[in-house]
């Protein structure tokens, strides 16, 4: 997995020279090989007390293993893991190989905190990669500010936040919801929208930014409903029988969890398939690793609006699929958290090395402009905001739980955590 | 909300949501039943149903992989099989906690909520253990799953007449072995004093094992039913665990015919209001008429007249 576009091979006594200059080194995730530990001596790359020895250094995996939670988050562990054997097989890191301590969230924010308290203070890690859902992540946060962390953070979700201790390897909410909504009007002519979702922060923050797109911005379009309903709800009859009564172009669905499972079994069982595509099915909320438990034959026809399928055809995706398989095995699925989990170590690595140094302030000032050839979802890069600028693209679901990929935007989208006019 | 449709549209929506309404009630009495028979004649509060349930609905997963392994053109009616196969697990595990935990707390209740609870963290590691933290999806037959168009306008799920059907078939069933049976005999003496059951001579240790055994086991039934409209996760029995005890303990404890009483104006109260409100707005409005009702009348809807 070398990468052939490396500009011009770092080496000798400049070194130094250029990495102070970056500019040379963010084109590469890959850096040639010959970095070695004692160029880089320990009492210069760590001048805060991490826990950065002359040939290793250590890592946080901060996710929920149990609990219900886990059955999102097993992926992310999984992807952290592989990029971090990838990278020792490659070197390490400033020729430090990376070790990993992970702690179990257990699908507790109070948990959560404490077990990043203990990364941070305890084990001294140098980063950490982690938290799943908003919640956990809210709950992490001051302890990060606090100790002054480095948290990686790989979901979707809703935006509004900007930490300078937090590098959001996951979409914000914008960057999802616009392109899919543009795509689903230019191109299926979807005049009328009915949104849904599970009654938290997330999906409502979600569906506000879609009203305000749809209303302000798509042409001739209205939302004729809107609609929460309680975290594992179980029951969809009712509101399956107000979209047929309203008739919406598009079922706009932010379903989460055992929820998700329920509203597409029975949305098919009361004769709105979605292959029909009438009304279409778009969602922001359905990864491979939902379809698992829906049942590809219960939601083919879905149109998912994400910025990463497993599906998707490139060089760099193809190898970090079968990474993935040999390392987890073959009958694993991948879903866009699961590869944004994959980002953080490697931005992580660029930082690194683009600062020289492990020091948590210099990280983060090497971070905004690192880019990311080598991704899996093809280029990203970080942008001031700490979040990533990256394409976004839809999905159709097929029975076999893959995702066909029907559109991506020509750029890479801002992020734009607080977006003007969408509040 | 209603201008600019015709009669004849607003016809079939409301009938259409009449079936969503009794295929909730449907919904609440499959999960209740069990749920009512163990906590009304034994006094025990199972914190374990949920796991109960998703056993049954992990060997309805399991049974549907075997199907298509080795039967494939059977595999249109395994899921007959299957319930009746969840309804022997369930039992059985049923039969085996009251045997080694239960039993030796019927002077305490308040410790077989706890040991209850802890039964069902230990059942939820476990499926994670052996199924996996991903929820599994269950291949369920073509027929069951689509709709029968009544009319033009109507249509109903089949999966929703399954379960209306099932529910039905199983209330029967668990009426006559109540009320027709001896073992329900021995059951309902126990219930209402159970030092004098034991000194004419009824086996109490055994009619309760029994009891909490066939609670479990339709518990079981009702998880693999379930496989058609939720999810099958380690997790997903707590789905369901609130709204079962709502509606056992609205509808009275001990009482079968008010367990159905309660499941039936909870789901249409919550039906009705869905369609009219958000559906978090019904669901705390449902509760709030619980509530209050409840403090009304602690004892539920409908009781037995016991001297006391």
């Amino acid at each position: 997995m070398s990468d052939p576009k490396t500009p011009k091979p770092v080496s000798g006594p400049n070194r130094r020279a250029v990495l102070a200059g970056g500019t040379a080194l963010t084109a590469s995730l890959f850096m040639p090989k010959e970095l070695r530990a004692q160029d880089f001596p320990t009492a210069e790359v760590n001048t805060t007390g991490l826990a950065v020895t002359d040939d290793t250094v250590t890592v946080g995996i901060l996710h929920s293993v149990t609990g219900t939670m886990a059955i999102s988050e097993t992926g992310s562990v999984q992807a952290e893991k592989l990029a971090i054997s990838q990278i020792n097989e490659q070197g390490g890191i400033l020729g430090r190989k990376i070790e990993f301590i992970q702690e179990d969230g257990a699908s507790d924010w109070p948990t959560f905190a404490e077990k990043a308290r203990k990364l941070l203070v305890n084990d001294k890690v140098a980063s950490v990669m982690g938290c799943w859902t908003s919640a956990s992540r809210k709950a992490v946060l001051p302890v990060f500010e606090q100790h002054n962390g480095f948290l990686y953070y790989p979901t979707f979700y809703e935006g509004l936040e900007q930490s300078p201790n937090v590098i959001y390897t996951g979409q914000e909410a914008t960057q999802q919801i616009i392109a899919g909504l543009d795509w689903v009007s230019e191109t299926k002519g979807a005049k009328s929208f009915y949104l849904l979702g599970s009654d938290y922060i997330w999906p409502r923050t979600s569906n506000k930014i879609a009203r305000k797109h749809i209303e302000n911005f798509l042409e001739g379009s209205e939302v004729v409903g809107e609609e929460y309903y309680p975290l594992g709800h179980t029951q969809f009859n009712s509101v399956i029988n107000k979209i047929r009564l309203r008739k919406p172009d598009v079922i706009y669905a932010i379903v989460v969890g055992g929820s998700n499972v329920a509203f597409y079994k029975q949305l098919k069982a009361a004769g709105i398939d979605p292959a029909g595509e009438s009304p279409l099915v778009l969602t922001i909320s359905v990864t491979e690793d939902e379809i698992r438990g829906i049942g590809g034959e219960n939601i083919e026809g879905t149109y998912a609006c994400m910025k990463y399928f497993q599906s998707l055809e490139n060089e760099n995706n193809q190898a970090f699929v079968s990474a993935f398989k040999e390392m987890w095995g073959d009958d694993i699925v991948i879903g866009d958290v699961t590869q944004a989990a994959y980002l953080g170590p490697w931005l992580w690595k660029a930082a690194v090395e683009k600062a020289g140094s492990f020091d948590v302030d210099k990280v983060r000032e090497a971070s905004p402009g690192i880019e990311m050839t080598t991704a899996p979802e093809g280029y990203v890069k970080i942008h001031e905001n700490h979040h990533l600028w990256s394409k976004t693209r839809v999905g159709r679901a097929q029975a076999d739980g893959q995702y066909d990929v029907v559109f991506e935007t020509a750029e890479l989208v801002e992020p734009d955590p607080f977006p003007e006019g969408y509040q | 909300m209603f201008s600019g449709y015709s009669m004849g549209e607003l016809g079939a929506i409301f009938a259409m949501q009449g079936f969503a309404g009794l295929i909730l009630f449907s919904v609440f009495v499959l999960m209740a039943l069990g749920l009512a028979i163990i906590f009304g004649q034994m006094g025990v509060i199972n914190m374990a149903h949920g796991e109960f349930m998703i056993l049954g609905a992990y060997v309805t997963y399991l049974t549907s992989n075997v199907f298509s392994a080795y039967m494939p053109e059977l595999f249109g009616i395994y899921f007959f099989v299957a319930m009746i196969l969840a309804f022997i697990a369930s039992g059985l595990l049923g039969l085996l906690v009251e045997w080694g935990l239960i039993r030796h707390l019927y002077a305490r209740p308040l410790d077989t909520l706890l040991a209850t609870w802890g039964l069902s963290l230990i059942l939820q590691q476990t499926y994670r253990s052996v199924f996996g933290a991903r929820e599994v999806g269950v291949t369920i037959p073509n027929w069951m799953m689509g709709s029968l168009p009544l009319t033009d306008l109507i249509e109903v799920p089949i999966n929703g007449i399954f379960v209306m059907v099932l529910a039905t078939g199983i209330s029967l069933a668990v009426y006559i072995l109540m009320f027709r049976s001896s073992w329900g005999l021995q059951v309902r003496a126990i219930g209402q004093n159970r030092t004098m059951a034991d000194a004419v001579g009824i086996n109490t240790a055994w009619t309760d094992r029994l009891t909490f055994g066939i609670g479990c086991g339709v518990a079981g039934v009702a998880g693999s039913a379930f496989t058609m409209i939720g999810s099958t996760g380690p997790t997903a029995g707590q789905l369901y665990i609130v709204d079962t005890f709502l509606v056992v303990v609205f509808g009275g404890a001990g009482s079968l015919l008010g367990t159905i009483a309660s499941a039936f104006s909870i789901s249409q109260a919550q039906s009705i209001m869905e369609f009219f409100l958000s559906g978090s707005m019904a669901k705390v409005l449902t509760l709030l008429v619980v509530v209050g009702i409840l403090m009304i009348r602690p004892q539920g809807l409908f009781s037995l007249k016991l001297r006391k």
